[in-house]
């Protein structure tokens, strides 16, 4: 197959830069080695909008950052994705904090973050009651925002591909070369080509960037771990609470979540192996003790799960955006805030091929609004039984914990970018991913999978590869005997 | 209006039924979330259930069906594959089902009967990777015995409630291989019956202070490490063990199901997370009653069935406005090593079954019921432990005048 761009890498930078090159005019691929998209530090970080008060001045990550926080709430509202604008708070507690508070104000005015303020204790209690009774001042950012870093690469990439694009999971890319048109990418049995490759392979994009040569920078990841709290905690602090940044390292953050959860976390520890992403119990004390510093009384007990993400980190300090060659540009390094960057990172992508002479057009029938992935659990008790006269399934709950209908799920199954794993379905409609964890309807989505997608039940996976749930019928020895 | 509703179509919700019925109460309606009546009887194969209501030992889904067959009897009517969404404090419930979509009933009386979930591995925050593989084991239980498929085939499990020991001889009976029963106490928290009969008697070993410090595994469970705790419960380092396996069963405790009742603004109780309630099983809403396991997590559907037919009665005399027993108010408390007692109020004179359980495995010792003091009822006990539910009658003759009972245990 012959496309004007690949994209490798379904993560939320990859998705986002897939929806532009797409609105762009583009016939665009997009490659992922895993069998969903949102994989690797998508689908496990902090799901922050940052203001854009952290990053340099100067640096690509706050000219990004501040760009893609300020273009966040229009993408979400064409993506049909949930945006919350909670606002957040870095809280200091003595003088030292509240010197770092006032630098980050400054750097965050000259970044063009708008309506910084730092505020006094009385204040800070005002808006946040269960604020530690030790804090003493705070930077509060109205700006920052929260969103499910997930769902918004689920819809980009699902918008992107309503308009054209080609989605390849299972494509793991180990060689490109440069052909007359452009590249040949290929996973060892397939190949593809491209005039245009855009490396958004995370943690393995200089692995991917070495494949033409390209050896100037190298990835590195680092573990961040976080528990999740039920929803019963999840109204606990209306805004993101950031302890204030000190020579130990940034602390640990409280947010609540654009689904009504609590979020603890991350730890940051530097690593090597780029597969490793295990929680550990140093990790777990750490939330466990530290979490306690900014916010009262966090109900640890009210803990729903615990996960880990590798953050990709590159060699240089700033995101590593560059283009070795005519037509192959790198987005890598994208930490923190990448999620808030991705929508300002994909216009910067047009940019850098559009001096290139690639000459990029908008495509005039390109439709930018995708139908929001939760819509049905919003409606009101009347427009529900519209929808339920129509299709009884939307009748019947799977997921009580989270109240996710059959026809949801059916629905997410038979939705581009379509759900091949338990855990693909999900992140696109919550189910299993209630106080249960997927204790009581697990059995039943496997169903659901294994009749839509048409496989037996036993190749119904957790998460691709070889994370088959179960392992087969029983008395199946007998039988075969 | 309905006169009463029950939520859950279990072993609660149709013993509730039943003996409403028999008091009276013909307009009642029972919903129930899956396809049939009978609730998580109908995956507990295995023999047992019965012993103490019907004298005979039968299987979960036999046990089951003795109350619904009188359900169907009698002729109470009750809605399959219908899940209530909502219970406002008013006693208006919303609910969904396929053929109706979402509607609302208003009842005189309700009755909650929605039963327990199992701890996940996600409140356990367990080391590790997060690989297929780690399933509760009520949902291996699912998956054997209704769907007809195995989890895995060389198993760990963590925890020794009753589910999984039960899990244990039923994977074994199936093929696999269960390694061992690692359990974070120094006691089990299961029946000794079932310690006996799905340990012992398969030689599975059961490794009391143990837990799991490290899941293994990318994409499937590949192992888990096991290490000892000490008395504080945390690991011990040195004693690591890894265990290869490809599934990992937890039993690890259950919780009554009670967004609902929250939602309703119903007051709970800490211990139990169920619902505070009188003799009568009636919560702090007037005329709605909680019984089963989503008041408190029993060990034997018996006692379920008779705490359920308790709601059953006291919900038919609340609709009919009928005269209850001379009216007193009395708290009932517990030291501690008594966890909880249900009731937790006692509200009318009569003859009273409390219900409880203790923190401990205590020996030879005195189960004590104090009143403003004074002691009105002990009792000597050989052995009692965290997993055996208690019960203690206190007889009518002696509520007179009392404001509060304080269970307590003395050792010798």
């Amino acid at each position: 197959m012959f496309y004007d761009a690949v994209v490798i890498g379904a993560g939320v930078v990859g998705a986002m830069t897939a929806r532009e090159l797409t609105r762009c005019g583009l016939k665009v691929c997009i490659l992922e080695k895993e069998n969903d998209v949102a994989m690797g530090a998508t689908k496990a970080n902090s799901a922050i909008i940052h203001a854009g008060f952290d990053a340099e001045e100067g640096t690509l990550k706050a000219k990004l950052n501040v760009e893609g926080s300020k273009m966040m709430p229009a993408v979400a509202a064409e993506l049909g994705v949930k945006y919350i604008n909670n606002g957040s708070l870095v809280v200091g507690f003595n003088d030292e904090d509240k010197k770092t508070i006032e630098q980050l104000y400054t750097r965050g005015n000259s970044n063009g973050v708008e309506g910084l303020r730092v505020i006094g204790a009385p204040e800070l209690r005002e808006l946040e009651p269960n604020i530690s009774p030790d804090a003493t001042c705070a930077l509060h950012a109205p700006t920052g925002a929260i969103i499910c870093p997930y769902e918004l690469t689920v819809s980009a990439i699902g918008n992107a591909m309503d308009n054209g694009a080609e989605l390849k999971v299972n494509f793991e890319v180990i060689q490109i070369k440069v052909s007359e048109d452009g590249y040949e990418v290929s996973d060892g049995t397939e190949t593809i080509e491209t005039k245009i490759v855009v490396n958004a392979a995370g943690v393995y994009s200089d692995k991917i960037s070495t494949m033409l040569g390209d050896t100037s920078f190298k990835v590195h990841p680092r573990r961040g771990e976080y528990i999740l709290l039920d929803k019963t905690a999840g109204s606990l602090v209306k805004h993101t609470i950031f302890r204030t940044p000190t020579k130990m390292g940034k602390g640990i953050l409280v947010s609540p979540t654009v689904d009504g959860n609590l979020l603890l976390g991350p730890t940051s520890v530097d690593m090597e192996d780029k597969d490793d992403k295990d929680t550990t119990q140093a990790g777990f004390d750490k939330i466990i003790s530290q979490c306690g510093e900014t916010v009262c009384s966090v109900p640890l007990n009210k803990a729903i799960t615990s996960f880990c993400g590798l953050r990709s980190v590159g060699d240089t300090g700033d995101f590593i955006i560059t283009s070795p060659r005519h037509g192959f540009i790198n987005l890598a390094g994208i930490e923190s805030p990448g999620l808030s960057a991705s929508p300002a990172i994909a216009k910067y992508v047009s940019e850098i091929l559009n001096a290139q002479g690639f000459n990029l057009k908008e495509k005039e029938d390109f439709n930018p609004i995708r139908e929001k992935m939760h819509s049905f659990r919003e409606m009101s008790a009347a427009e529900k039984n519209e929808i339920i006269k129509k299709d009884s399934s939307y009748g019947r709950i799977i997921c009580r914990c989270e109240g996710v209908t059959e026809g949801e799920i059916l629905n997410a199954i038979r939705t581009n970018p379509k759900p091949r794993d338990l855990d693909g379905v999900k992140r696109r409609t919550r189910a299993q991913m209630g106080r249960c964890q997927g204790g009581f309807c697990m059995p039943y989505i496997i169903e659901l999978l294994s009749k839509e997608l048409g496989i037996p039940m036993e190749q119904i996976t957790k998460s691709g590869r070889k994370s088959a749930v179960i392992t087969g019928r029983t008395k199946e020895d007998y039988i075969n005997d | 209006m309905t006169d009463l509703v029950i939520i859950g179509g279990g072993p609660a919700g149709m013993s509730a039924a039943v003996a409403a019925y028999e008091k009276g109460i013909k307009d009642i309606l029972i919903l129930e979330r899956d396809d049939e009546l009978g609730g998580i009887l109908n995956q507990c194969i295995h023999n047992g259930f019965g012993l103490h209501r019907f004298k005979e030992e039968l299987t979960g889904p036999e046990y089951a069906g003795r109350y619904a067959d009188k359900v169907k009897e009698l002729g109470i009517p009750y809605k399959l594959g219908t899940m209530v969404l909502d219970i406002t404090p008013d006693k208006v419930i919303t609910a969904t089902n396929r053929e109706e979509g979402i509607f609302t009933i208003e009842a005189k009386a309700v009755i909650l009967a929605m039963g327990c979930r199992e701890r996940s591995k996600g409140a356990l925050n367990i080391p590790g990777s997060r690989p297929a593989g780690i399933y509760s084991a009520g949902t291996a239980q699912k998956l054997v015995n209704i769907k007809g498929f195995m989890p895995g085939k060389e198993v760990v499990i963590l925890g020794s409630g009753d589910i999984g020991l039960i899990m244990a001889r039923r994977m074994t009976l199936e093929g696999a291989k269960v390694h061992a029963v690692c359990e974070l106490m120094p006691y089990s928290g299961g029946l000794a019956r079932n310690i006996e009969q799905c340990l012992n008697d398969f030689d599975i070993p059961l490794l009391l202070s143990h837990t799991v410090v490290k899941v293994h595994g990318k994409d499937r469970v590949e192992g888990v490490t096991i290490a000892k705790v000490d008395e504080r419960r945390r690991p011990v380092e040195g004693t690591e063990q890894f265990i290869k396996c490809d599934t990992l069963l937890l039993s690890v405790g259950l919780i009554p199901e009670n967004e609902l009742t929250q939602n309703a603004g119903i007051n709970l109780n800490r211990i139990t997370s169920g619902a505070v309630v009188d003799q009568d099983r009636q919560t702090d809403i007037e005329g709605v009653f909680a019984c089963g396991n989503v008041l408190h997590v029993h060990d034997l559907v018996d006692f379920v069935s008779e705490e359920a037919a308790i709601a059953g009665e006291s919900a038919a005399r609340y609709i009919l406005g009928s005269a209850s027993e001379e009216a007193t108010d009395i708290e009932v408390t517990t030291d501690g090593k008594i966890r909880y007692s249900v009731p937790q109020r006692i509200t009318a004179k009569k003859d009273i079954k409390l219900y409880f359980r203790v923190a401990d495995v205590y020996r030879n010792i005195t189960i004590k019921a104090e009143a403003d003091g004074k002691v009105i009822l002990s009792r000597k006990k050989a052995k009692v432990a965290p997993g055996e539910m208690e019960t203690i009658v206190i007889k009518k003759d002696v509520l007179q005048d009392i404001r509060q009972i304080n269970l307590s245990i003395g050792e010798e």
